[in-house]
């Protein structure tokens, strides 16, 4: 398959730059999940295209990039929405209302686990434990943490999610 | 950005002492209080010394394993001509577990003045901080403050004037609770499905890369600074003997006042929940407690009147784990909670041994069945004997990570599962 070099942003290639010369001399197979998880924000989810470029940037064969991608939890051959909501269910979030807020978010938006609303804005995701166990039940939308969500917190959220749009 | 609590009066503030201060994250702020003062003092010592003194400390490693510190680090062979390789364990994803974040978000520099004094002691001149990918505002938030550190000239070439190099790179991971094992973190950070390592050779032999590597968890590295300033034996006469110092301790679910808090070793469990977390919610009963993340046996209410220390939790089958305390009311259904155990292990299995990738997988069958009413009688025997032959059986310690707290909560809890049962039979009235 010949495929013409991907383009990204200036600030991803100063990361991806950086990234291939954080490891040891000819370990550059090292930068393969970040240089996936970096750009995957950009692109939108890990491409063919993207299993190339990383490949050929890293110097690593492209089913050395595929065998990642079924591992990490994170890294999705499939667009998520805009807004990717992950809600913890785990067990400090479980104890205090994580999966009522589970069964609300499906019914309020339609849509189950690793689903996106018709309109692309928005992705659900029951997530397993996030590190915000103090602060439970704790939602993250693409990488911003939310705290202390009740019924109500995670309905003007929503709202708010739709207003953005 | 994760919260602070409000500190309580009786907590003992070491690693945590710069929490809450604005811009504590700053190198200035640092400096101002003491900041690479022990580095300093380490480039004077001889690296035998400096893990002397790790030693002396009784520092234990503080993402649950336990191990001395200044052990581990006298295994590393620092004359060996190989580079040798600093590694951090910011993947902080055992269940219940949130202050290593707190860590590297309000007192990074503590963590990379830990890192660099390690580097003394074993040869190293560079460390990775491998960071879990939910934390990603985290991983942004320590390049920010990389970039800093190598502005002024704390970590590059002749850092602070001493003929020093040291370099520190993030590096994100993306969603595995298998990396917190060390051997596949390392897996990991070589760009590899993270799948634990046979052992021996152990990674302070063969690491990252197969070059010789010492790994910690943020906090054990965060320690280091005040065991260097103010010496191994004040940090170890803060905690118990073979025990030194504080930790911190996060406190999850039935609570009036969750949060991150610093106590000694050896600090009385009912006090902390009571006195430092305010006690269980709404009046209710203590039903049990999570001792250390969601990998350690459950504790009853009776049997969580004890002191927070290795032996105290070991003489009840327990242990001290990851700093992650959940509190359990007596309004707690044990069965749903066993359930929500068994599919995180379940989900996070690498599959690599075949007794925790199926024994996870049927005990998450089998407890569904149960929670949704359609348990036999014989589901509770068959629980605990799947988890039980799942024990010692795998590579790394996920395997019993999952089969321990099964355990414990069926054989402490059975009548919630009896309980469980006898309605769902009344329900399709067998």
């Amino acid at each position: 398959m010949d495929i013409n070099k991907m383009t990204f942003s200036p600030q991803l290639e100063e990361r991806f730059a950086k990234l291939l010369t954080a490891y040891p001399t000819g370990k550059q197979r090292s930068a393969v999940v970040p240089m996936l998880m970096y750009a995957q924000d950009e692109v939108g989810s890990v491409t063919p295209e993207l299993v190339q470029e990383v490949s050929k940037r890293c110097g690593v064969t492209p089913l050395q990039v595929e065998e990642v991608i079924g591992y990490y939890s994170m890294l999705h051959k499939k667009p998520m929405g805009k807004y990717h909501v992950q809600i913890c269910t785990n067990i400090s979030c479980l104890l205090v209302g994580g999966e009522e807020l589970w069964e609300r978010a499906t019914k309020t938006l339609g849509i189950g686990h690793k689903e996106v609303t018709a309109d692309g804005l928005i992705s659900l995701e029951e997530v397993e434990c996030m590190g915000a166990c103090s602060w439970a039940p704790a939602v993250e939308v693409n990488y911003d943490f939310h705290h202390f969500v009740t019924p109500e917190k995670l309905d003007q959220l929503l709202a708010d999610l739709r207003k953005t749009q | 950005m994760a919260l602070y609590n409000e500190p309580s009066p009786l907590e003992t503030r070491i690693v945590s002492r710069l929490f809450g201060i604005p811009n504590s994250h700053t190198l200035d702020v640092y400096l101002a209080n003491d900041g690479f003062k022990a580095f300093q003092r380490a480039v004077a010592m001889k690296p035998e010394e400096i893990i002397e003194e790790v030693k002396v400390s009784s520092l234990r490693g503080r993402g649950g394993a336990g191990f001395p510190t200044g052990l581990k680090w006298s295994f590393v062979p620092r004359t060996s001509p190989k580079p040798k390789i600093i590694v951090v364990n910011a993947d902080e994803s055992e269940p219940g577990t949130c202050k290593d974040r707190l860590l590297i978000e309000y007192d990074p520099y503590q963590m990379i003045e830990g890192m660099m004094i390690a580097g003394l002691a074993v040869d190293a001149k560079v460390g990775y901080v491998y960071i879990r990918g939910e934390y990603r505002y985290l991983i942004d938030h320590f390049e920010n403050v990389l970039a800093e550190a190598y502005s002024r000239n704390i970590l590059g070439k002749n850092v602070l004037g001493t003929g020093i190099n040291f370099d520190i790179h993030a590096h994100t991971g993306a969603g595995a609770y298998e990396c917190g094992e060390e051997t596949a973190l390392l897996d990991s950070l070589e760009g590899k499905r993270g799948i634990p390592r046979m052992k021996p050779p152990f990674p302070a032999v063969a690491g990252a890369w197969a070059f010789p590597t010492l790994l910690n968890n943020v906090e054990t590295y965060s320690a280091v600074p005040a065991i260097i300033r103010d010496g191994g034996k004040a940090f170890a006469d803060l905690g118990i003997p073979k025990a030194g110092g504080t930790r911190l301790v996060c406190i999850s679910g039935h609570v009036n006042k969750p949060g991150v808090y610093e106590v000694p070793l050896g600090y009385p469990m009912m006090k902390f929940i009571y006195e430092i977390a305010g006690g269980v919610r709404n009046g209710k009963k203590l039903k049990a407690v999570v001792p250390g993340g969601s990998s350690c046996p459950i504790l009853t209410a009776e049997e969580a009147d004890l002191n927070m220390d290795y032996d105290s939790l070991a003489k009840v089958g327990s242990m001290l784990g990851s700093g992650g305390m959940v509190v359990l009311d007596e309004t707690t259904d044990m069965v749903r909670f066993a359930l929500r155990i068994m599919r995180f292990y379940q989900h996070e299995s690498c599959g690599w041994c075949i007794p925790c990738r199926e024994g996870t997988t049927w005990l998450k069958k089998v407890l569904t069945r149960f929670d949704e009413g359609h348990g036999r009688e014989k589901d509770i025997d068959l629980i605990n004997e799947l988890a039980k032959n799942m024990l010692g059986r795998t590579f790394c310690a996920l395997g019993d990570a999952a089969a321990l707290p099964t355990i414990s909560i069926i054989e402490k809890f059975r009548g919630d599962f009896e309980k469980k049962l006898a309605a769902s039979r009344e329900l399709v009235g067998v």
